[in-house]
């Protein structure tokens, strides 16, 4: 069947089989490899992508029943060359040490903060406990994700980092 | 008719497909794939596919299953853009809840909480919060997991299940809907339209689960809806168990509540004859000892919160 997606702003349309799922779609059919493909059985959350602006395991999601919507994965997070804060408040706070969660991680927090602008730690904690990081024991990821609130993206950054 | 919520338990099994590179991949058997525009369209699609179409809406349930071949549809219906299935209505004495509620629109809701806290309890400990952005409460009934949080709690607060289907509209009641683990009384062909929850004044509710972590299912639970009369007393008490071998609701505990004034004592009785009532099994979630203390336990915690989110409390009511 064909399905046509929108993908980090982008349209594609390709034809799949139904049974295709939504990180098999992005990661081969796409070759958007930034997405990671965990447990498989919508445990371990590496695999969250945003749809229509919502993080989902997209594991346990059809590439048909996407077909329509709007994808952001990892690849889209950067942009015009500008990391987005959840990216930068990664690398300030070393929020990753293997980095197999860390796509996952930082869309979920994106989602997070898209929502509410200014979370406290409980809400940080409570928005990535579907998701699980072997490495860091999340103190570092829930300090990144403090970073960003308090680096919010704004126009004048951007300036800022191209002059 | 399923559709889906949280995390099926079975764990990853090295079952099914390859993805062409020698690196082993859980795929779904083949299938076709339609989607519904409406309760109309869903409808006729299962009716034309036949006995081996499923719908789905969130697919959290439904896809691990078929990675697994625990269930091998031939086409699935997919529900997620029939619109007016998205609706959360409160009426004077009734809150509709269309069946595509997402989880997590059900915890964002006000009107939920204030009217049946017990929702938002058991909410917040259903799966985890970006499973809850899929599951739906029609998928959650429609799944009928023993283990399942919201049956316990649509048990409690003597829910009604409204069903569609080929002969037109039915309303079933919770108790009736379930037939046993994984079964409804949703026919195959038939659709899960709206889950209502009758509105009561001086009534409130709670749930409490022990879990082992956040997204797993429940070592046991249990919830309580209360309704006192006038005088104070308990004019209706439901208690359910969850994962705890009792189908339907603990009558037993609630029966020794019932027009009686609310005190440590009686909610000990009641919590006593819940733990009788349930039949746990062993599992690697616990003996049946620590499970029956749940069912005891828990069963106060359960009372002892509604009482104190409907105004009452036992302390306060233990000596008067």
């Amino acid at each position: 069947m064909q399905v046509t997606m929108t993908v980090n702003g982008t349209e594609v349309t390709r034809d799949v089989e139904p049974r295709l799922l939504l990180v098999h779609f992005l990661r081969e059919t796409l070759g958007l490899t930034g997405t990671h493909w965990g447990c498989d059985t919508s445990n371990c959350g590496t695999c969250v992508v945003l749809v229509d602006g919502e993080p989902v395991k997209s594991c346990t999601q059809l590439a048909a029943m996407t077909a329509g919507h709007e994808v952001r994965t990892v690849e889209g997070m950067a942009a015009g060359g500008t990391l987005d804060p959840v990216q930068q408040g990664f690398m300030e706070e070393h929020g990753l040490q293997c980095g197999f969660c860390t796509p996952g991680m930082m869309l979920t927090a994106r989602a997070l903060l898209d929502r509410n602008p200014d979370p406290d730690e409980g809400e940080i904690r409570e928005a990535i406990s579907g998701q699980i990081c072997r490495c860091t024991g999340y103190a570092t990821i829930v300090r990144s994700i403090q970073w960003a609130a308090a680096h919010p993206a704004a126009e004048t950054t951007d300036q800022e980092v191209r002059a | 008719m399923t559709a889906v919520t949280d995390k099926p338990r079975a764990t990853r099994a090295s079952a099914a497909g390859s993805s062409g590179k020698g690196c082993p991949v859980q795929v779904p058997a083949p299938f076709d794939y339609a989607r519904a525009t409406s309760v109309a369209d869903a409808l006729e699609l299962l009716e034309r596919h036949g006995p081996e179409s499923h719908v789905i809406a969130g697919g959290h349930s439904l896809l691990p299953m078929m990675k697994l071949r625990l269930a091998r549809p031939e086409w699935l219906i997919d529900i997620n853009d029939v619109a007016e299935l998205g609706h959360l209505t409160e009426e004077a004495d009734v809150l509709r809840v269309g069946a595509l509620t997402r989880h997590a629109a059900l915890l964002d809701s006000d009107v939920v909480g204030r009217l049946f806290p017990i929702v938002h309890d058991a909410e917040k400990v259903i799966a985890d919060p970006v499973v809850r952005n899929r599951g739906t409460i029609g998928g959650s009934l429609g799944q009928a997991d023993p283990a399942e949080d919201l049956t316990t709690v649509c048990d409690v607060l003597r829910a009604q299940v409204v069903i569609v289907g080929p002969a037109g509209e039915r309303v079933v009641d919770i108790g009736d809907f379930h037939r046993g683990p994984y079964e409804t009384a949703c026919e195959q062909n038939e659709l899960i339209t709206e889950v209502r929850f009758p509105i009561r004044a001086r009534s409130s509710s709670a749930y409490e689960k022990v879990e082992r972590r956040v997204g797993d299912w429940a070592v046991a639970a249990a919830g309580a809806a209360i309704l006192l009369a006038e005088d104070g007393t308990f004019a209706d008490v439901a208690i359910g168990l969850t994962a705890l071998g009792l189908e339907g609701l603990a009558t037993e505990a609630a029966a020794v509540l019932v027009g009686e004034r609310p005190s440590e004592e009686l909610l000990a009785e009641a919590g006593r004859l819940a733990a009788v009532a349930s039949s746990p099994v062993e599992d690697q979630r616990g003996p049946v000892d620590y499970k029956r203390h749940l069912a005891d336990e828990l069963t106060r915690r359960v009372l002892r919160r509604s009482l104190e989110r409907v105004g009452a409390t036992a302390g306060a009511l233990q000596g008067g």
